[in-house]
């Protein structure tokens, strides 16, 4: 039998426990345990990004995360993001603009492009492209996806100093 | 703003930048993917794969894995061989082809490494890979022909002993008169290239669940897949059960590229597991055994030659390839559509006078190699533009006039190349135009001048193309493949007013689904919104091919509008009935039926749909139609041929070998442009999967046949920090044989991407003298060119 | 593929770590920030019976300045140097090299400290540590108490390093830099975050290069300095240093560049971390 621990944390803003397997690492967990979609592994190698999380405020492969290691986090998946309408710009750039095909990376690629809509300091397509470029896409060829944040960024700058 | 609704009464949805209804689940972690089903008592299966390259299967010893938690079933080749049929690519109109037969899980002999030994059933995929690791195998090692030059050394080894040597095919081609133009040749440039061997690397490892219903004996499977036809037509031959046992769903698909247009057996084994313990069983390939099992492509070796006039004039071209494929030729497609593509499309944009092409595949013990985006194309375009290229440079002619001079031009066309190839018409020099205006071009060489005076090293690349889409019978059908050219499309009037649309070609993300409902949309006249798709299910489609060559929007797209069109007729004669009118009075716009000439209302199509289905009683014996089915298959020619342009801007810094891609242009002509948003985010993915095998990838193998870099640790894919910006444009030439003059538009990145590089690496090393065909194009190999390594 | 089967066993002091390390033997091994562990196990390279998290110990946190030196515990995290000002002000070095460390998701769970135990070849933190004459301190269950060693003796060979199978790595010292220092850290990849080809972490007191400590990843089976490369630059300039290292260097080939395509690579980087040391303070 696989060892099992009783892990508590918050998942998605909810407080959650449960007895899981010690040896499934976060996606997996969210997906066979909490029943989650969004998460999703496109190497279990920490290469491609797909994995993404938001753990504790930062990024974080969820591939390379063991289930025990979230005891007391919080974490975030791209259905939580979804809920709160963190990203909804985001998301309707993405849209607009054909940022996701198969959507396979997509969750990913929101995440981790969420964690720098707000930063302060400019950000040049160089400087975008540097922050996604963990994250693997087959299908769009990154720019448009470098459009989208970047848009968003500007929006969400443009909103604060109207503000 | 959650959908982008075209309510607008009489804006059509065809050629407008819709962004993608089916994309906002995406957006929201709501993609439904196979290994997101979960069947009840669904089991999961890992393979046990051949370490060795070739290797005789002597002892399998599976007592302890059977013992193991969880696990509900082991079996090896032997196990299913009874009830799982050998199968392997064979087309007859590929003259003289060979191949031996290939099994599900290998029967004695492995022969690749990866190839499935044992396959393990368990209660979860964990439990299936600890038993896994188990089970013994005591194999005896065989000589493994380990690469292409393994493969062609005379009286070396062979991958397949009972064939007799490692050739699966050869072709040649002639056309023109060759002796004719060679003799007005005032220089010949050769050139060697070689292009790697690669894979798709699909972010969604293949996956497909087997769920064998014993009560009702049939079998449905959830599959990633391009085909859903094709597949449930090869599931129930290769498993003994008639095509209406088989049922194949293929949900949201995590990119195939092509990848997923072929029948593994690993996937074909699952459904055959699924069946013995009559329960649904899932496998999804993991990154490490995708780069082992998944279809691997190109590995070309070239030798080919250009006769030119002093002036720039093109006479002729000749090419030799020889492609390593894998130690099967893969089921159904083959593995030789690759070398074919490429002696009927190399050099065919420029009006040759004579043309020779001789193609090669032979066997080796490397993973199974077959059809991936844009087959043979980057062959055939690097082959043409290097060469080009390069006589350009040796006669000193800057390389857009040389194009300029030989491109086929508009008054060429309609016309049937050297090769045989039947072009109806292209946009050569209007895209090479408006990619010089696009980029700048005379004042690119100004900065590359200038550049070069500081020490900075620039490269300008043009690549023009031309690309095989909407693929007729002639493709597969004519070699006794049961792949459909043909595509199906039923739509359907429901009765609140809405429009299902069922179709036999599915989603892949390239936006297919949103494709059929602007053409439906527009064929009806109703807004976007009011279609729904249906697509990926064989119990509901029409049938059809599935997605692949570039055929979705043009063949498909064009059932759909005939569909569209068929069922506007019905529901304009049904308003007439109803409204006592002439149906050649009304039209539907927006959604609503009107008379034409005023605009004035006469109906809406919820009230036709009430009528129909719950009045028909008062329609005094007329029966309404409202569910239309159409069948389109492109016949005039075997091929709609598009046509564009590459350009790629770099910078190489010699010192290194490093190159910086600082730009990318495109101008496409794929006919009508349906949706520019797809198109263009289409074209930029493609281009970054040319890029890829030019710069990065490369399936690297040890001269015994052990893959090297099976991991995205060690295969380099391109991420977004080294990728330029790439700017698109069209140019519109339709084809004459559809309606909505649509070709396919999902490839020619690929396809022009690498020699755009090419040409724009040898541009910037120019000064030195140096100059690569070798792909890919690593700092090593830039340093080795430059004497520096 | 999916990690083996194993225990998963958490410390809260070092004491305890060494305890259950002393208990679970061979078969255990100390989890950090997993970075480059857990690829390991999804990969089924390691399949430890046990793992005991270290990721608790209060005795590894922190990053503080101590009689001239700056303290780095072992679980720093690579992304927690970002803006630190005590690094920022001691060893500017480190700034310079962390945007070669992986990728953010990356940076904000590995650790300082797992880096240097692990020792990866192509790391930049063993490197810098080399050049910025850093001291790991260690402790073991045999060992009385600490171990102090430097760093020109920590890194051992491929992958081994002074830790013997149960040591811990409790943080690293480096002397504050004085003010002034100059620094390059310079890289070469394939790809924005990938581990490097070659690379290089030096720093010098001033433009005459004549206390320069050169050190190089990637060109080895652990980070190098070279002797004769830094006598050469202080004597004679920066030709001599790139001739000293083209003679002394014999880096092993990888997947995609031979070993003289890697010394040539190095002798570059060479050269334009000497400009680089040379150029603005
Ligand atoms: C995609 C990717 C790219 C990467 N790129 C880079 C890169 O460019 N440069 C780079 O330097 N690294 C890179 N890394 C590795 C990363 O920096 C790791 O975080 C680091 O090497 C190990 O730190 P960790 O805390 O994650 O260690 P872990 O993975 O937890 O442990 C690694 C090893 O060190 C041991 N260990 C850890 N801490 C201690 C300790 N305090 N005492 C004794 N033993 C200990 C563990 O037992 C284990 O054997 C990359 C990783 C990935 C997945
Ligand atoms: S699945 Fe985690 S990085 Fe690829
Ligand atoms: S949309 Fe397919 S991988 Fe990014």
């Amino acid at each position: 039998m696989d060892e099992e621990i009783e892990l508590a944390f918050t998942l998605n803003g909810k407080a959650v426990r449960r007895r899981v397997p010690v040896r499934l690492h976060a996606v997996d967990l969210l997906r066979e345990v909490f029943g989650l979609s969004g998460p999703r592994v496109a190497c279990e190698h920490g290469i491609c990004g797909a994995c993404t999380l938001r753990v504790d405020g930062q990024l974080a492969r969820g591939c390379l995360l063991l289930a025990p290691q979230l005891e007391g986090t919080d974490v975030w998946t791209i259905e939580g993001l979804t809920a709160t309408g963190e990203i909804a710009d985001l998301q309707n750039e993405f849209h607009a603009r054909n940022a996701m095909q198969c959507g396979w990376c997509t969750a990913g690629m929101l995440i981790t492009a969420a964690e720098i809509l707000d930063a302060p300091a400019p950000m040049d397509r160089q400087a975008i492209r540097e922050h996604l470029s963990g994250n693997y896409c087959r299908c769009t060829g990154y720019q448009a996806i470098v459009d989208a944040v970047e848009a968003t960024r500007q929006a969400r700058a443009a909103g604060r100093s109207a503000a | 703003m959650n959908r982008i609704l075209r309510e607008a009464a009489d804006t059509p949805a065809i050629g407008a930048a819709v962004p993608r209804p089916n994309g906002r689940r995406l957006l929201e972690g709501r993609g439904r993917y196979v290994d997101d089903i979960a069947l009840p008592r669904m089991a999961h299966v890992a393979f046990l794969r051949s370490p060795h390259a070739h290797a005789r299967i002597l002892a399998i010893r599976a007592e302890t894995a059977r013992g193991m938690p969880g696990v509900l079933d082991v079996v090896t080749g032997q196990d299913l061989a009874e009830t799982v049929q050998p199968f392997a690519g064979l087309l007859v109109h590929f003259k003289g082809m060979k191949s031996a037969q290939q099994r599900c899980i290998a029967v004695d002999r492995a022969a690749w490494q990866g190839e499935p030994v044992a396959a393990v059933v368990a209660e979860t995929r964990r439990q299936a890979e600890d038993a896994a690791a188990r089970i013994e195998v005591e194999y005896e090692p065989l000589p493994a022909v380990g690469s292409l030059a393994a493969a062609a050394e005379p009286g070396g080894m062979i991958a397949q002993p009972e064939l007799g040597d490692n050739v699966c095919f050869t072709r040649e081609v002639e056309g023109g008169d060759w002796d004719r133009a060679m003799a007005q040749a005032d220089l010949v440039v050769e050139r060697s290239f070689r292009f790697p061997r690669h894979t798709g690397v699909c972010p969604e490892g293949r996956s497909v669940i087997g769920d064998w219903n014993p009560a009702d004996r049939r079998l449905t499977v959830h599959i990633s897949h391009q085909a859903p036809h094709m597949i449930q037509d090869c599931y129930a031959r290769l498993l003994g059960l008639s095509e209406s046992d088989v049922r194949v769903v293929c949900p949201d698909v995590g990119g195939s590229y092509g990848i997923k247009t072929h029948v593994y057996g690993d996937e074909l084994a699952t459904c055959a597991l699924s069946m013995r313990i009559g329960r649904p069983v899932k496998f999804v390939a993991d990154r490490l055994e995708s780069f082992l099992s998944d279809i691997h492509n190109r590995d070309h070796a070239v030798t080919a030659k250009l006769a030119v006039k002093r002036d720039g004039t093109i006479l002729a071209l000749g090419y030799e390839g020889t492609q390593a494929i894998g130690p099967y030729s893969v089921y159904p497609r083959t593995s030789v559509v690759e070398g074919n593509q490429i002696a009927n499309i190399c050099g065919q944009w420029y009006r040759l006078q004579g043309y020779r092409a001789k193609v090669r595949a032979l066997f080796t013990n490397l993973a199974p190699y077959s059809n991936y985006r844009a087959v043979g194309h980057p062959v055939a375009v690097g082959v043409t533009e290097g060469l080009v290229d390069a006589a350009a440079r040796q006669i000193g002619m800057d390389p857009a006039e040389i194009r300029r001079r030989n491109l086929l031009r508009d008054e060429d066309f309609p016309l049937q190349t050297p090769s045989g190839m039947k072009f109806e018409g292209m946009s050569h020099h209007r895209c090479l135009d408006t990619v010089l205006r696009m980029m700048d071009y005379d004042s690119l060489r100004a900065d590359q001048a200038e550049a070069r005076r500081r020490g900075v090293y620039r490269g300008i690349g043009l690549a023009s193309m031309i690309e095989i889409t909407n693929p007729s019978a002639m493709f597969y059908g004519v070699g006794g493949a049961r792949i459909s050219a043909q595509d199906g499309c039923t739509v359907r009037l429901e009765p609140q007013g809405g429009i299902m649309v069922l179709h036999g070609c599915g989603e892949q993300g390239q936006g297919t689904e949103t494709i059929f409902a602007q053409v439906v949309a527009d064929a009806v006249g109703v807004p976007m919104g009011r279609v729904r798709l249906v697509t990926g299910d064989t119990d509901a489609t029409p049938y059809g091919g599935g997605t692949w060559a570039s055929r979705g929007a043009g063949v498909g797209g064009e059932a759909a509008w005939q569909a569209g069109r068929a069922l506007r007729k019905s529901i304009l004669d049904l308003a007439a009935t109803i409204h006592q009118r002439d149906a050649a009075q009304l039209d539907i716009r927006g959604g609503i039926v009107v008379d034409a000439a005023t605009g004035e209302q006469v109906t809406d199509l919820a009230e036709v749909g009430r009528v129909a289905y719950f009045r028909p009683d008062t329609l005094g014996g007329v029966r309404p139609e409202l569910s239309v089915t159409r069948h389109y298959l492109p016949t005039q020619y075997a091929f709609a041929f598009t046509n564009g342009i590459l350009a790629c801007h770099l910078e190489v810094d010699p010192d290194t070998g490093f190159m910086k891609l600082l730009k990318f242009w495109a101008v496409e002509d794929c006919g009508k442009v349906l949706n520019p948003l797809l198109v263009e985010e289409q074209m930029r993915g493609a281009i970054v999967q040319g890029i890829g095998p030019t710069l990065l990838e490369e399936c690297l193998y040890d001269e015994r046949g052990q893959m090297l870099n099976g991991s995205m640790v060690d295969y380099l894919v391109p991420m977004a920090a080294e990728m330029p910006d790439m700017e698109v444009a069209h140019i519109e030439t339709p084809t004459r044989e559809s309606a909505i003059g649509a070709k396919g538009a999902g490839e020619a990145g690929t396809a022009g991407a690498p020699a755009a590089i090419m040409n724009a690496l040898n541009d910037a090393l120019s000064p030195f003298g140096a100059e690569l065909t070798e792909m890919p194009f690593t700092p090593e190999r830039i340093l080795r060119a430059l004497g520096k390594s | 593929m999916k990690a083996a089967g194993f225990r998963f066993l958490r410390a809260r002091c070092v004491a305890e770590a060494l305890a259950l390390k002393a208990e679970h033997g061979e078969d255990a091994r100390f989890i950090a920030g997993g970075q480059s562990l857990v690829p390991a196990l999804n990969l089924r390279l390691l399949e430890p019976r046990a793992l005991i998290d270290i990721a608790g110990l209060p005795e590894l946190t922190g990053i503080r300045v101590e009689r001239g030196r700056l303290v780095i515990g072992a679980l720093t995290r690579h992304a927690a140097l970002t803006g630190d000002p005590l690094v920022a002000a001691h060893a500017p070095l480190l700034l310079e090299a962390l945007p070669y460390v992986a990728h953010a998701a990356i940076r904000n769970r590995g650790t300082f400290g797992g880096s240097i135990a692990l020792a990866d070849p192509a790391a930049e933190w063993p490197a810098c540590c080399l050049a910025l004459d850093a001291t790991m301190v260690l402790t073991g269950p045999h060992a009385e108490g600490e171990r102090r060693v430097p760093a020109t003796e920590f890194f051992r060979g491929l992958y081994a390093t002074a830790l013997g199978p149960d040591d811990l790595l409790l943080r690293v010292e480096i002397p504050c830099q004085p003010a002034g220092t100059r620094n390059a850290a310079l890289e070469l990849a394939r790809r924005h975050g990938d581990f490097a080809i070659v690379g290089v972490a030096a720093t010098a007191s001033d433009r005459e290069l004549k206390d320069a400590r050169i050190a190089f990843f990637g060109v080895a089976d652990r980070p190098m300095r070279f002797a004769e490369v830094e006598r050469a630059l202080a004597v004679e300039g920066v030709s001599a240093a790139a001739e000293a290292l083209a003679r002394q260097v014999d880096p092993p080939a990888d997947l995609y560049h031979s070993a003289a395509t890697k010394r040539h690579l190095a002798g570059v980087l060479l050269r334009r971390a000497v400009d680089r040391l040379r150029g603005a303070a």
